[in-house]
């Protein structure tokens, strides 16, 4: 329970570094930008990886920094996987943006990747 | 397995077993979960796939040995009662052992009650009758020639050992030839012990059963009735199905129907009532409902958000965000599925795949827009045909049911298809009703039991809101304000066929277009003008219908006895020309009687009249275009404007 609560303030300040990101691209057109931020903030313990569609959403991954074998290209893998659930939870009309993700689906997913990657 | 199993499987009192119980328990155990998967085939591998870990007996074949037992109903629902079988909701081999020793107690005279099994019991007794329940437990009447003998230990093991030998033997064949064995007076009896066990928990156990089937293939047995695990109803449907309709199951044991989920099956009847719905959203059954308009029609029937996110999650299997005919056809069972109660399937289940039901869906029946012409084309389609015959016979299956199980009242999945059959009848063309309407009186009394969701009002409210639209057909598609059927209708429907067709097939007129565009206020005082001029112009009217392009080839059907000239002048019927003609004496035209000239202006009047329609038609649009133009230019605009701001 209390890891949950840092996890949340933990992508909460990183959410900071996103919009930093996204600024520092300056007055280019919106389709030079990479999606895929990188490395955000590594902290002692965690690493945070940032992602950000066409539609400003963002996508944050909390890494274990002991986690040494995760590469670059994987966490890249790692976002499109999210990015393409994401746009699969999106068709489905009963969703309103915003809501919290509640499909099976996606959870699977998402589980199947964290599990993959411990 | 120990005795501390019985204890260290969890919930329940503590028991003691002896080995010679231990060991028969076990068996019995191991022989209901068995049969709860199948029976024949990968008994351990079924048994692994049920329920979470522990396996767990369903409740047909644990409600037969029950019921072998010969202990009054009563005792026997007080006894399932004890074991905590309807606490958890289904039978765990710590239930089951409770249960077995409840019975040993009944069956000795003592109360049932939890301190009665703490004491040394005898073995209980299951009396072995012809009946196909307990064939699968053997005959040990048969072997003994009596009752099996109650106490001791080793005479009940040496029973029950030969007993399973014999019983594995008939295992695998039991499932042939229960059919045959089963006298048809036990299914009355049959079905009121286990259903008084309480739907509750056979429904909850369908929770965990649900997985199962989905796998399995039952090529020797009735797909319909076989699969213990999917509704703790269905074994006893099975029984009862198997007993009732037994020469019709047999001769579709070789139908390549082998899905033995009975609820995610979509029966002919369903299937045209969610085509008919699938075109009153959309006209075209070989494209796509949008998500938004899936979603207004699935809104309507008054599921929770959730439960139709999932429900669409799965059945838009290419997650695209529109249906086509089989994804809403499979989203729409599930939704109908789900207001009978039924839990919602982790994974859609097969008969409900776009392939199956696409290959279900031949091209031809679709072709054939008619709905009513469905029979006919059922019976006329191959592919179909065995489909059809085994749609409906299972549902003749099902409308047999009544008849015998008068106190059945549990029994979700008959309730499912019986509201279909009294709701759907109303739908269907006469041919498959007849043979159901009867039987579908006979289901009503037991469709109460389901009453707050039977398909029946669900369908009613489905079918309430999803009203079609009027066909745009025959009117334009863009002009709904106004009703060019009813411009035509009141005119000589021959000459108005040619107008049907929508209105860009109308050529540009050079010479009228001009009067038209300027008054068409002056059309009426035209048209009035025109049959007091018909008698004077009309030979003018021709004449200035050669110098119009024959746009009309179709009128000139109608006018068979008209020669060519004055067939082209109906597709004319301008009240401009008349004023500007040149007037050539036409001799044959001087010829024509009376009556044809009447025809004729009154042709040329609806004419005009159709034609004021459209020019005023032409000019509403193009109003429109315009504005929509200019709301185009204004959005652009604000997307330019609006750009360099989101790039921040």
């Amino acid at each position: 329970m209390e890891n949950e609560l840092k996890f949340h303030y933990m992508v909460h300040t990183s959410l900071d570094v996103v919009d930093e990101k996204i600024s520092a691209m300056g007055k280019a057109l919106v389709d030079q930008r990479e999606l895929y931020l990188g490395l955000l903030y590594p902290t002692e313990d965690y690493k945070v990886y940032g992602y950000v569609t066409n539609s400003k959403v963002k996508f944050v991954m909390v890494v274990d920094s002991s986690n040494t074998a995760l590469r670059d290209n994987e966490i890249r893998s790692m976002f499109r996987k999210l990015h393409n659930s994401y746009t699969d939870v999106m068709c489905n009309p009963f969703y309103n943006p915003g809501d919290r993700i509640q499909s099976r689906v996606f959870d699977n997913m998402v589980t199947s990747m964290m599990i993959q990657v411990c | 397995m120990e005795a501390a199993a019985g204890g260290g499987c969890g919930s329940g009192p503590s028991l003691l077993l002896s080995d010679g119980e231990q060991q028969c328990y076990s068996e019995l155990f191991a022989r209901c979960v068995g049969a709860a998967s199948g029976g024949q085939g990968p008994g351990p591998a079924e048994a692994a796939r049920v329920a979470s870990g522990t396996a767990s007996a369903a409740a047909g074949p644990v409600a037969d040995l029950f019921r072998a037992s010969q202990l009054p109903a009563e005792t026997l629902h007080q006894i399932t009662e004890l074991c905590g079988a309807k606490r958890v909701g289904y039978f765990g081999p710590t239930q089951f052992y409770v249960a077995l020793k409840l019975i040993a107690a009944a069956q000795s005279g003592l109360p049932v009650r939890i301190e009665s099994i703490k004491c040394e019991l005898p073995l209980p007794r299951f009396m072995m009758s012809k009946n196909d329940g307990e064939m699968r437990f053997g005959n040990p009447a048969e072997l003994h020639g009596s009752k099996v003998q109650i106490p001791y230990l080793t005479t009940e093991k040496n029973s029950f050992k030969r007993m399973d030998d014999e019983e594995k033997q008939q295992e695998t064949q039991s499932p042939t030839m229960s059919p045959l064995a089963s006298p048809p007076s036990s299914p009355p009896h049959y079905q009121r012990v286990p259903l008084s066990h309480g739907y509750s928990k056979l429904r909850s156990s369908m929770e965990q059963m649900h997985p199962v089937p989905y796998e399995g293939r039952q090529p020797l047995v009735q797909p319909e009735g076989t699969s213990f695990g999917v509704s703790g109803a269905k074994p006893l449907r099975h029984q009862a199905s198997l007993i009732r309709s037994f020469s019709v199951e047999r001769e579709l044991q070789d139908n390549n129907s082998n899905y033995p989920d009975e609820p995610w099956r979509i029966t002919e009847e369903q299937r045209e009532y969610y085509i008919n719905q699938f075109r009153s959203l959309q006209p075209d059954p070989s494209s796509f409902i949008s998500g938004s308009v899936a979603k207004n029609f699935f809104t309507k029937s008054k599921l929770s958000i959730p439960e139709l996110s999932y429900i669409w999650e799965l059945s838009d299997a290419d997650c695209d965000g529109a249906l086509t005919l089989p994804e809403f056809c499979a989203a729409f069972h599930l939704i109908v599925a789900r207001k009978n109660g039924y839990p919602l399937p982790e994974g859609l289940p097969p008969t409900l795949q776009p392939e199956y039901l696409q290959a279900a869906f031949p091209k031809p029946k679709w072709e054939c827009a008619l709905f009513d012409s469905y029979s006919e084309s059922m019976l006329t389609n191959q592919q179909a045909c065995d489909l059809n015959g085994m749609e409906k016979t299972s549902v003749k299956d099902m409308a047999d049911f009544p008849a015998p199980t008068q106190d059945v009242t549990g029994d979700d999945k008959q309730a499912l298809k019986s509201t279909l059959t009294e709701a759907l009848p109303k739908d269907v063309p006469e041919d498959p009703a007849t043979p159901k309407d009867s039987n579908s009186l006979k289901a009503r009394p037991r469709s109460r039991s389901y009453s707050s969701t039977s398909i029946e009002e669900a369908m009613k409210r489905g079918e309430d809101p999803p009203t079609p639209p009027p066909r745009p057909q025959k009117t334009h598609s863009r002009a709904s304000s106004l009703d060019l059927n009813k411009v035509f209708q009141p005119s000589v429907p021959a000459t108005k066929s040619g107008l049907l067709p929508p209105p860009p097939a109308l050529p540009p007129r050079p010479c009228p277009s001009q009067p038209e565009q300027v008054s068409e206020a002056e059309l009426p005082p035209q048209l009035n003008r025109a049959p007091s001029q018909a008698a004077e112009s009309s030979p003018a009217k021709k004449d200035v219908s050669y110098s119009q392009p024959p746009s009309k080839p179709i009128r000139r059907k109608f006018r068979p006895e008209n020669q060519s000239t004055e067939s082209q002048e109906p597709s004319t019927a301008v009240g401009g020309p008349a004023s500007g003609a040149t007037v050539k004496p036409h001799p044959t035209v001087q010829k024509q009687s009376s009556k044809q000239k009447k025809a004729i202006q009154t042709a040329i009047r609806k004419n005009k009249e159709a034609n004021a329609v459209l020019a005023r038609l032409n000019s509403e649009l193009q109003q429109q275009l315009k504005e929509v133009h200019q709301e185009r230019i204004a959005l652009e605009n604000q997307l330019e404007q609006l750009r360099p701001v989101t790039v921040l």
